[in-house]
């Protein structure tokens, strides 16, 4: 990457289903190696956003790339990592059984298959619970599941819904060192939240409300435009108000 | 597209592998798949409990039983790999939509085996069915059958939007089959609609075929015939589900 180019790229990307605009009339682009965050009240768009970028849902009108390739080529299945809201694993498979699967569908075989599982399952704390049926695994543990299968592949963008919720702050400073990590080594990450309190843990920020952006902006240049103190309050300020806010 | 149409052989079999292991981590499932099938040819048995009407009934249930829980079982599972999320995310992974079904055709294809060798063995042995040849050529039409099922069982789900609806396809794709297929009223004894009805009904060659090795010693042409109706079905039925599986939603 050599930062100029952005590895994601969206011209009036709009999403329409049944008859709702989901995604209205989006152009912005995602720039290589650093951690972008997506921020907005639950039911405004992020997720069908993500859904977009990762091919699962049909575009309505507009463009969407990612690494100079439409979004959805099966090119692009092995580089670019989703993790969904829902940990997405087999609760009737043990957590090695999990990510043998999906790792061998990413096209891992025998020793490197072998070497990716013992790094994810390292990086996201779960050692020991190999031969543990995910069903039976706690909250927490199972959306770690999710986000190891993410990881899994080592991809060049990592898609993360919401990867941090119900999990305690020591766990989750450490996914956010680890987040950072990952884009100092090139990777390239999107992370939605509703916590506000995420927000300035990301090198930048998409400001989401009701299918359109508020901000693309920096954390800094998002609390110097608005002079608020902190981010939530320059959602709110850039949200119009915060008595409409508080109605919702 | 071509990628589409290219099926691998090692995601197939990781998938098949992976459906063997779920069935593995839930013995009562498994249980139930090959006891069942047993259990109602040991109740036709007593029932009938008459020699030459069993040698009659037998053979076409043992066709019969194995394809309507292997179309359950198949349309629950897929169902529920939609329900769980883990549909999408393969969708979005480098997986073929083709390795997927052919991966599950494996999988339920062995335990398919298991159940027709279970009701084969009981039903002969125990039993006393007996049958004027081999008990080979019913084993293996018995096996198709229930990889047929397997088949609708997996096209059937992609209509299905909760696991409820796919419950009630069992009756609604199923139970008109086993009225017309000749199980109930020879087919030759219904109404021109019906009949025309009961020829493109797959299951009517599944009892067709059974019904011709339970009176003839050897394989026959007519039964080869039936044969390849049944894995014409079968392949119809997976391409079809490749076909409605969506990797995008709208």
């Amino acid at each position: 990457m050599t930062g100029a180019d952005p590895v994601v790229r969206a011209e009036g990307l709009v999403v329409r289903r049944s008859g709702h605009t989901i995604l209205d009339d989006l152009t912005f682009t995602i720039a290589g190696g650093r951690v972008t965050g997506l921020l907005g009240p639950s039911g405004c768009g992020k997720t069908t956003l993500m859904r977009t970028l990762v091919g699962v849902q049909e575009i309505t009108a507009g463009q969407l790339a990612l690494l100079g390739v439409p979004a959805g080529h099966p090119r692009l299945r092995a580089r670019v990592g989703y993790s969904t809201q829902d940990p997405a694993v087999y609760p009737d498979l043990t957590l090695n059984e999990n990510l043998r699967y999906f790792g061998t569908v990413l096209g891992l075989r025998r020793d490197r298959l072998t070497a990716a599982i013992n790094k994810t399952v390292g990086d996201l704390d779960l050692a020991g619970l190999g031969n543990r049926l995910v069903g039976t695994f706690s909250g927490g543990q199972l959306a770690r599941v999710g986000l190891a299968v993410a990881l899994l592949g080592a991809p060049d963008v990592l898609v993360l819904d919401e990867p941090t919720v119900g999990l305690d702050p020591v766990l989750r400073h450490d996914l956010w060192g680890m987040f950072h990590r990952l884009a100092e080594a090139g990777t390239t990450l999107l992370v939605s939240s509703h916590v506000m309190d995420e927000a300035a843990r990301c090198d930048f920020l998409l400001f989401m409300r009701e299918g359109r952006f508020l901000a693309e902006a920096t954390p800094e240049q998002i609390l110097q435009r608005t002079g608020a103190a902190d981010l939530e309050a320059a959602f709110l300020r850039l949200a119009g108000g915060p008595r409409e806010e508080a109605k919702r | 597209m071509t990628a589409e149409a290219a099926i691998s052989w090692t995601l197939t079999s990781a998938t098949a592998r992976r459906v063997l292991a779920q069935l593995r981590h839930d013995p009562r499932t498994v249980a139930m798949m090959l006891a069942v099938p047993s259990v109602l040819m040991i109740l036709l048995r007593y029932t009938l409990d008459n020699p030459l009407a069993l040698d009659r009934f037998a053979p076409v249930y043992i066709g019969v039983f194995p394809f309507v829980i292997m179309f359950i079982v198949a349309a629950i599972t897929t169902q529920r790999e939609r329900a769980r999320g883990t549909l999408e995310r393969l969708m979005a992974m480098p997986l073929g939509k083709l390795d997927l079904l052919a991966g599950y055709a494996i999988a339920f294809g062995l335990v398919a085996c298991v159940q027709v060798t279970v009701v084969l063995v009981i039903s002969l042995t125990w039993l006393g069915v007996s049958l004027p040849g081999s008990a080979v050529p019913m084993a293996v039409v018995a096996i198709f059958d229930a990889i047929l099922g397997m088949a609708l069982g997996l096209f059937a789900s992609a209509f299905a939007r909760s696991e409820f609806q796919a419950v009630q396809f069992m009756p609604a794709f199923v139970l008109p089959q086993a009225l017309l297929c000749g199980l109930v009223v020879a087919r030759d004894q219904m109404t021109p609609v019906l009949r025309w009805l009961s020829d493109v009904l797959p299951l009517s060659y599944a009892v067709d075929a059974m019904q011709r090795i339970s009176t003839s010693a050897s394989w026959t042409a007519a039964i080869g015939a039936d044969v390849a109706v049944i894995l014409a079905f079968t392949a119809a039925a997976l391409v079809g589900g490749a076909l409605t599986l969506r990797r995008r939603t709208r």
